[in-house]
């Protein structure tokens, strides 16, 4: 169906490869010893107990083998990346207080007018370091806090201490461990008891210099009866060699309260993306993971929920969209620890051009755990004979007084469908959108009307000039 | 005052032969209806005046607005404001009625016009709205996603709905009465009569008579095994609901003698 030549113009639609010189006042030499995690601790200024824990996870991430499922990581040099790219000497509170290179390339990005126009607060990370953090006032003085990862540490420490990796241990995977060993930048996010913010949190992240690693590392604690919408984005200027982005993501939902983490991923096709994401579910708590990754090299991410006391409830939105050149293999788990839990997994995926997207997903039950109720849907959409989907849907169910449901479907836009759409006037391009819009429809409309916009955008381009 | 006129169609489906050297003139302001039995190549027309890609012509030309259609691909036929109602309109799930109706309009207009900006939305509306009133369907019918779970009757209503937003110049109807009941086939009936006039000519393809007691033809063509084997004026259509068709196989015989 697909032209190569229309292939090749389609690869070169990316709108976000730009780069900037790189004005970075300090940088890691490139690969990754004990003396590199040092430099990192010392350059942040942290206490005794957390340059400890680095190094304990240093040891780990070396002792520990890569990873052989999932996605092909035996191109990815660990040996040549940059681990820490400190981009300016603080973190702002308002724009001014950007480095104008920096601050340009943000505003190209669009993100300081959605700040003013729809957003709580934002903060956005520029290779190694968060380079402005602000939030509403009114909601700082409802008790909220938003932060960089580092000021977290050091203005709130007992409360950072008491939560940091408990949800993700730094033996949990390989790439928890290096993130564990090399963190900077991401968020710190507390919302008291009871308070309800009404528009989202957004973080944004930017990879600059070529072969740099970027590790942020964001913990969200939502207190009983809280609610909290945080938003991701991310994009890197396209290169020859290969970037690294290895994020951890800590989400504490108390009893009452509700979290939802909607990221919008979409990394050049340069970038391996390994990201570690989960929540720890109470009484009667929800938490959402609405993941959409279209860009990067790889990706593998299965952000989780693990429902720990009765009325948890977890819902994860997954969509990859795999053009040519790459592979997503997402998904997500949920584990039901407590009876009376319910879960829902919703997976899209799209395959275009050769591209290759997997779900993977764990759903279990522990003994005991009765009264579960959990729906499991993947359906995939193939746009051509070259492209690849894969489904491993593992189900462990050790009760059983369950209610389980698994569904998958595997399409093809249809001959008849894109016949239909352009017996009235749409041409082959505009159809086949259409049949992809309309089968990510089911998580658009989970999105905030401003990103169902940009979503809706990103998969126009990843469309336009694919067909032949 | 454009027509469609096909000449000498010989189309097949997987090499085997369907069409067998079909002549038809369809002029705007008429009503023709195409009978015939099951298997006689009626839905093939219809699919290869619309240029779906299975449908192999091998013999023959079909001339619309001044060129020759059959290189055309099917959105282009439809810019030139040419119309198919599908006899099994197929779903898309995730698209509603409403946005994939004005994606439609919008097409048409933008290859009418480049610097097109599209169908202003309350104008567009306004039409849906009152579209919708003809063919008594419920408002909420415009934000379901298209054909997704409709019944039958649904599905041919949205087929109508689409031929009077598109208000095309030729519009075929492929045995849009099939799978309706009474009720629905008069509702459906009603609301192709309100597009009848001078600027729209209609090709009805049935296999039975009754939706032709609802919209009068004004002319009736039958067609056998690949071929028109009797045209005539309306009355040709009762005599068919009288004696069948068996009568005309000899006149399929002596075609194809």
């Amino acid at each position: 169906m697909a032209s190569d030549t229309k292939i090749l113009e389609g690869i070169g639609e990316y709108k976000y490869g730009f780069k900037d010189p790189d004005v970075s006042v300090f940088k890691s030499r490139k690969g990754l010893d004990r003396h590199v995690v040092e430099q990192i601790s010392e350059m942040k200024d942290e206490p005794q107990w957390m340059l400890d824990f680095r190094l304990r996870a240093l040891e780990h991430f070396l002792k520990r083998p890569m990873p052989t499922w999932g996605g092909d990581l035996s191109k990815l040099n660990l040996d040549d990346i940059y681990y820490y790219v400190k981009p300016a000497e603080a973190t702002g509170r308002s724009w001014d207080e950007v480095p104008d290179t920096i601050k340009n390339t943000f505003e190209k990005l669009g993100i300081p007018e959605a700040e003013q126009k729809f957003l709580a607060g934002v903060g956005a990370q520029y290779e190694s370091e968060m380079v402005y953090h602000n939030i509403q006032a009114s909601l700082e003085k409802q008790g909220v806090i938003f932060l960089s990862i580092e000021d977290g540490l050091k203005q709130h420490p007992d409360l950072f201490r008491k939560y940091f990796s408990t949800v993700i241990p730094i033996e949990d995977n390989k790439f928890a461990a290096l993130n564990s060993a090399v963190w900077s930048g991401g968020s710190f996010i507390y919302v008291p008891k009871g308070v309800k913010v009404d528009l989202p949190l957004q973080a944004y992240f930017r990879l600059n210099v070529a072969n740099i690693g970027q590790f942020e590392r964001t913990l969200i604690i939502a207190d009983e009866g809280s609610h909290v919408h945080y938003v991701e984005g991310c994009t890197a200027p396209t290169y020859t060699t290969d970037s690294f982005h290895s994020g951890v993501i800590e989400i504490i939902v108390h009893k009452g309260a509700r979290v939802r983490y909607t990221t919008i991923q979409n990394w050049s096709t340069n970038v391996y993306n390994l990201v570690t994401q989960r929540a720890l579910v109470y009484e009667d708590a929800t938490m959402e993971w609405v993941d959409a990754n279209l860009g990067s090299k790889l990706t593998m991410k299965y952000p989780s929920c693990y429902l720990k006391e009765p009325g948890a409830h977890g819902e994860i939105l997954s969509m990859a969209f795999a053009g040519r050149g790459q592979h997503q293999d997402a998904g997500g788990k949920v584990i039901h620890f407590a009876p009376h839990t319910s879960s829902k997994i919703v997976s899209k995926s799209i395959s275009k051009s050769g591209g290759r997207s997997s779900y993977r997903g764990l759903l279990k039950v522990y003994k005991g755990a009765s009264d579960v109720k959990s729906n499991v849907v993947c359906d995939a959409l193939l746009l051509d004979e070259t492209s690849r989907s894969d489904t491993y849907p593992y189900i462990e169910i050790d009760e059983e007084d369950v209610t389980i449901g698994h569904e998958a479907t595997v399409s093809k836009v249809g001959e008849e469908q894109l016949f239909y759409l352009m017996s009235r006037g749409l041409n082959e391009d505009e159809a086949t959108s259409m049949v992809v819009s309309g089968f990510i429809e089911p998580l658009i409309k989970e999105l905030p009307m401003e990103y169902a916009i940009e979503m809706n955008r990103l998969i126009q381009l990843q469309m336009e000039g694919s067909i032949g | 005052m454009s027509e469609l006129a096909i000449n000498d169609l010989h189309v097949s489906v997987n090499h085997k032969p369907i069409l067998k050297g079909v002549n038809l003139v369809v002029k705007q302001g008429e009503v023709h209806a195409l009978m015939g039995p099951n298997g006689t190549g009626k839905s093939t027309l219809a699919y290869t005046l619309m240029g779906h890609p299975n449908y192999e012509v091998t013999k023959g030309e079909v001339w619309f607005k001044g060129q020759n259609i059959l290189t055309l691909s099917p959105d282009q036929r439809a810019h030139l404001g040419l119309f198919l109602a599908f006899q099994y309109p197929v779903a898309i799930p995730g698209v509603s009625v409403a946005n994939f109706m004005r994606a439609a309009i919008n097409s048409q207009r933008k290859a009418a016009n480049p610097a097109d900006k599209g169908i202003p939305i309350p104008e567009f509306r306004k039409q849906l709205k009152q579209i919708m009133e003809v063919l008594k369907m419920d408002p909420a019918f415009a934000s379901r996603y298209l054909n997704d779970g409709f019944s039958g009757g649904e599905k041919k209503r949205v087929e109508v709905l689409q031929m009077a937003m598109l208000k095309p110049e030729i519009a075929i109807l492929d045995e849009t009465d099939s799978g309706l009941d009474i009720d629905a086939l008069r509702i459906v009936s009603e609301g192709v009569n309100k597009l009848r006039g001078p600027e729209t000519g209609i090709l009805v393809i049935t296999h039975y008579q009754r939706i032709l007691n609802y919209i009068k033809p004004d002319y009736v063509h039958i067609m056998m095994e690949g071929q028109i084997v009797e045209s005539g004026e309306a009355d040709l259509a009762i005599q068919l609901e009288e004696h069948g068709y068996d009568w005309l196989k000899t006149k399929t015989d002596i075609v194809m003698g």
